[in-house]
């Protein structure tokens, strides 16, 4: 087991708003680790900063983030540079704006390549249409010299992916990749990805808000609320045995056919997620969980539930509830 | 209403603000007539330049007339000229951007052809067509720019009415049985007044910039009227010995025009409007 | 591709129709035409004799029929004043307008396209700011003024620059860097704005993460996006030089087309001032119609496939 991507406690900022407070996870090779949890929450923020690509005002800190036993943390932006697109590739949630509407898919694709390998245009192209056909593009030689706006949503995000491992990347950060696909399109996507992670080695660093999602793929999971990890472990596990009461929360709220009975309320969690600013302390779900009581002004402790299975809260929930 | 802490907007507004006080009673309280000569004292410089007199502050002209008072009259000219000769076009282009926008149609295709046709033309040339042809005077100038500078207004008003023709509660009022015209004036209009200000402004600074250039061109407000632009055009023979004749008036202009644009941006940015072009 | 040409000639064909119209009522608007050619001091006799000689008594619908006719073959007719040809006194004078209308331009370019994508890419700095207050003051600056004043700096005082006439490539200095003056606000604003639009976008943020240097990302995905609209704007921009060289050919004396213009408006030369008012509407339709074509050229996603 060889971690790719290592983050400790990295801390997002911008100006006074605590996007991102404490986020640690462990990416393996070979293994999706999907971060969960709801709009705000700061899944994406995180993916951003792995990669240093804030925008102007943000401001990041962790203890370390290591990718490949490298410290990139202290990266200059040259090297970052060097790391992007090449050892490490992210697609991002809106595959019909995330193209260059002024250029061909195929100038788009080879260039990541060119950039960091020095190939020619031929061989560039090459690899570009073997990939484009590895990911389930038709007629791939007919698609180099065709422009983004060309082409359906799904094909677009199919282009991304390819683009993605022009340069055989040991990491791949997925931002909501399926959000804005048909549902059809997602399960394929999902799945390519999954072969794809196989074949290659792959780590991935899914970021969702599915919970769906996260069962079908996930390896491992970090249950993300308000800018921290308040719960994380296999995937299997959280299902089973979830103890947070935001995790519990969560996968209430999902409908199961046959574990419903009508008339019954579905699950929810009323409330919207804060929005952290300077001074806060304490646990950030405390104004919307139903078993808060006084200790949890104090910030949540780290608890250790089962082999890799970890939740910070002061009073974790076990077995079923009511 | 745009916060006073817009550095901009409040500039600009005070110097708008400045030279209408000017203009209003300014004139009145130099003491002088901006209209009478006296070949005794031609071309004086102003009182801080050598050979000034405390008499005429800012100087005389090359007839003798006071340049404070002749410079003050200006501004009443300049800022007459710019506020009927918007509201003429404001009348013009609005009306048709509103029907165009809200018809659509071939009503919208006659508009958009109309104002094409508009912007086709010289502007500058045309007007100074105009008065060349007939003969220079005030009401000439403001008709004439009037009827040729409502495009943006036309440009303006047609693109929002589009994109509140659709909105709910416009679709709303047609339900109640409103018909047309209260529809427009009703929920169109005061939806659109806030973009049509901005427009407003901006095309008050360029009526006054135009007829400067009219007046300039001796096609303009007649003399002795002192518009600024016929006081450079006068000026301009003795510009390279005394460049305070062609400097005051200039300066003027200048601040007065960029008073308004400032105006009409911090405006533009209190509305939160796009630039429609 | 062809089929929008098509459709966006015929419409510039009809806009030129009815600017001919235009021009036509226009130079009609004085009153009794035979009267302001004749002059004052003319019998009742003169001025019939010119109303005959001109054609001024037929009908006002055949003159103009007349007169559109023989305007689309490129016959406007000869000038009172002159004693020539209209559409040689155009011809003659065009390459000057010409000249200084493309150096007007490609001066805006030369300072607008770099200050505006400087301001964009260090937007709200102080490099922002003092773009915006040169946008400012450009917009504020009446150009006969400015004219007038780099006259006497740099004419008069420095002795650098001619200031009248059009002998050689300096003479158009001056005049060209006032035209290019009412160019700069426009076309600077524009680059900005579509550099900090283009700069935000996802297909940046994409690129970025792809590892490519930030040259490439300003000046190849970026640009390329943020600079379809200047291009076709500058070609409308030049247009509207065209048509307002009027006073500036007048500060300084260039024998252009717009001085021309003038001349025959002071001597009521109707002929000359109704061929110059349709050549300059004819020429901006033409612009309008080439910023199109280049909009749709530049913009892959207009060419419609």
């Amino acid at each position: 087991m060889s971690p790719i991507l290592e983050v400790k406690n990295l801390a997002v900022r911008f100006g006074p708003t605590l996007a991102v407070r404490n986020a640690s996870f462990t990416v393996q090779k070979g293994e999706t680790h999907c971060i969960v949890g709801e709009s705000g929450c700061g899944k994406s923020v995180t993916a951003l900063a792995i990669m240093n690509l804030l925008a102007r005002n943000g401001q990041r800190d962790a203890k370390a983030i290591q990718f490949s036993g490298q410290d990139i943390l202290a990266y200059s932006d040259r090297q970052m540079e060097d790391v992007r697109g090449n050892r490490m590739a992210m697609i991002f949630q809106e595959p019909m704006t995330s193209l260059n509407p002024s250029y061909t898919v195929g100038s788009q694709m080879t260039e990541v390549l060119r950039r960091h390998h020095n190939t020619t245009r031929d061989k560039a192209e090459q690899r570009a249409i073997a990939l484009m056909q590895r990911v389930g593009i038709t007629a791939p030689q007919m698609r180099l010299g065709q422009y983004p706006h060309q082409l359906s949503g799904g094909l677009r995000q199919r282009v991304m992916i390819a683009m993605a491992l022009m340069c055989d990347p040991e990491l791949l950060i997925a931002d909501e990749p399926t959000t804005a696909l048909d549902v059809t399109v997602q399960a394929q996507i999902l799945r390519l990805l999954a072969e794809l992670k196989q074949e290659l080695g792959l780590g991935i660093l899914l970021i969702t808000h599915d919970l769906g999602i996260v069962a079908r793929v996930a390896d491992h999971v970090s249950v993300m609320y308000a800018g921290e990890v308040i719960e994380s472990g296999r995937t299997a596990d959280l299902f089973a045995n979830p103890t947070h009461p935001y995790t519990r929360g969560l996968i209430d709220c999902v409908p199961v056919p046959g574990k419903i009975k009508p008339g019954e309320a579905l699950g929810s969690i009323p409330g919207t997620v804060p929005v952290i600013k300077d001074g806060f302390s304490g646990c950030a779900f405390r104004f919307r969980c139903a078993h808060a009581s006084e200790v949890c002004t104090q910030a949540a402790p780290r608890r250790e539930i089962g082999p890799d299975h970890v939740v910070h809260c002061h009073l974790p929930r076990q077995g079923a509830d009511q | 209403m745009p916060r006073l802490r817009d550095a901009g907007f409040v500039v600009g507004l005070a110097i708008v603000g400045l030279v209408f006080v000017a203009a209003v009673i300014g004139p009145w309280l130099t003491g002088h007539d901006a209209f009478a000569q006296d070949l005794n004292s031609r071309l004086i410089p102003p009182f801080w330049m050598e050979g000034g007199s405390s008499l005429h502050w800012l100087g005389t002209d090359q007839l003798g007339r006071d340049y404070l008072t002749r410079l003050l009259y200006g501004a009443r000219i300049s800022l007459f000229i710019g506020v009927l000769t918007v509201i003429t076009s404001g009348l013009i282009g609005t009306s048709l951007g509103v029907l165009g926008g809200f018809y659509g149609g071939r009503i919208d295709d006659a508009v958009l052809f109309l104002i094409t046709c508009r912007l086709s033309i010289p502007v500058v040339l045309v007007a100074l067509a105009v008065v060349g042809l007939i003969g220079s005077s005030l009401t000439l100038v403001v008709s004439t720019l009037g009827l040729l500078l409502w495009d943006r207004f036309a440009v303006v008003a047609r693109a929002t009415t589009m994109q509140i023709r659709s909105l709910d509660y416009v679709n709303a009022a047609w339900c109640s049985g409103c018909s047309p015209l209260e529809i427009m004036r009703n929920e169109i209009l005061p939806n659109i007044s806030s973009h049509l200000m901005v427009v407003c402004t901006l095309e008050i600074a360029l009526a006054i910039l135009l007829e400067a250039s009219l007046s300039f061109l001796g096609l303009g407000v007649p003399p002795p009227l002192p518009s600024w632009g016929l006081m450079i055009a006068e000026g301009k023979d003795y510009m390279f010995f005394s460049a305070w004749v062609i400097m005051i008036p200039g300066v003027a202009l200048f601040t007065l025009v960029l008073g308004m644009n400032l105006v009409g941006d911090g405006l533009r940015r209190a509305f939160g409007t796009q630039v429609i072009k | 591709m062809t089929r929008f040409i098509f459709r966006r000639a015929l419409l510039a064909l009809s806009v030129v129709m009815t600017v001919m119209a235009m021009a036509f009522v226009l130079t009609r608007l004085s009153g009794d035409l035979a009267i302001s050619i004749a002059g004052p001091g003319s019998t009742q006799a003169d001025v019939e004799v010119i109303r005959k000689a001109y054609g001024l008594d037929r009908p006002v619908l055949v003159q103009f029929f007349d007169w559109t006719r023989l305007a689309l073959t490129g016959d406007f007719g000869n000038s009172f004043f002159f004693k020539d040809k209209v559409a040689t006194l155009i011809a003659q004078r065009m390459p000057v307008t010409f000249t200084l209308g493309f150096a007007g331009l490609g001066l805006a370019l030369l300072i607008s396209l770099p200050l505006g994508i400087l301001a964009a890419l260090y937007e709200n700095t102080w490099i922002d700011r003092t773009a915006s207050l040169l946008v400012m003051v450009g917009q504020a600056m009446p150009s006969f003024w400015l004219g007038l004043i780099l006259m006497i700096v740099f004419g008069l005082q420095l002795g650098w620059l001619p200031i009248s006439g059009t002998g050689s490539w300096e003479h158009f200095v001056m005049p060209a860097v006032v035209l290019a003056f009412t160019a700069v606000p426009a076309l600077t604003r524009l680059m900005r704005s579509g550099m900090i639009e283009a700069l935000g976008s996802d297909y940046i943020r994409t690129a970025r993460a792809k590892g490519l240097s930030r040259s490439s990302i300003i000046f190849k995905h970026a640009l390329r996006n943020a600079a379809i609209p200047v291009v076709s704007i500058a070609a409308v921009q030049l247009g509207f030089m065209l048509g307002g060289s009027i006073v500036i050919e007048t500060v300084f004396a260039l024998h252009g087309v717009g001085y021309l213009a003038w001349e025959s408006i002071s001597k009521n030369d109707f002929p000359v001032v109704q061929a110059v008012v349709l050549v300059l509407a004819s020429i901006y339709i033409g612009l309008t119609l080439v910023s199109d074509i280049l909009n749709a050229l530049l913009d892959p996603r207009l060419r419609g496939a």
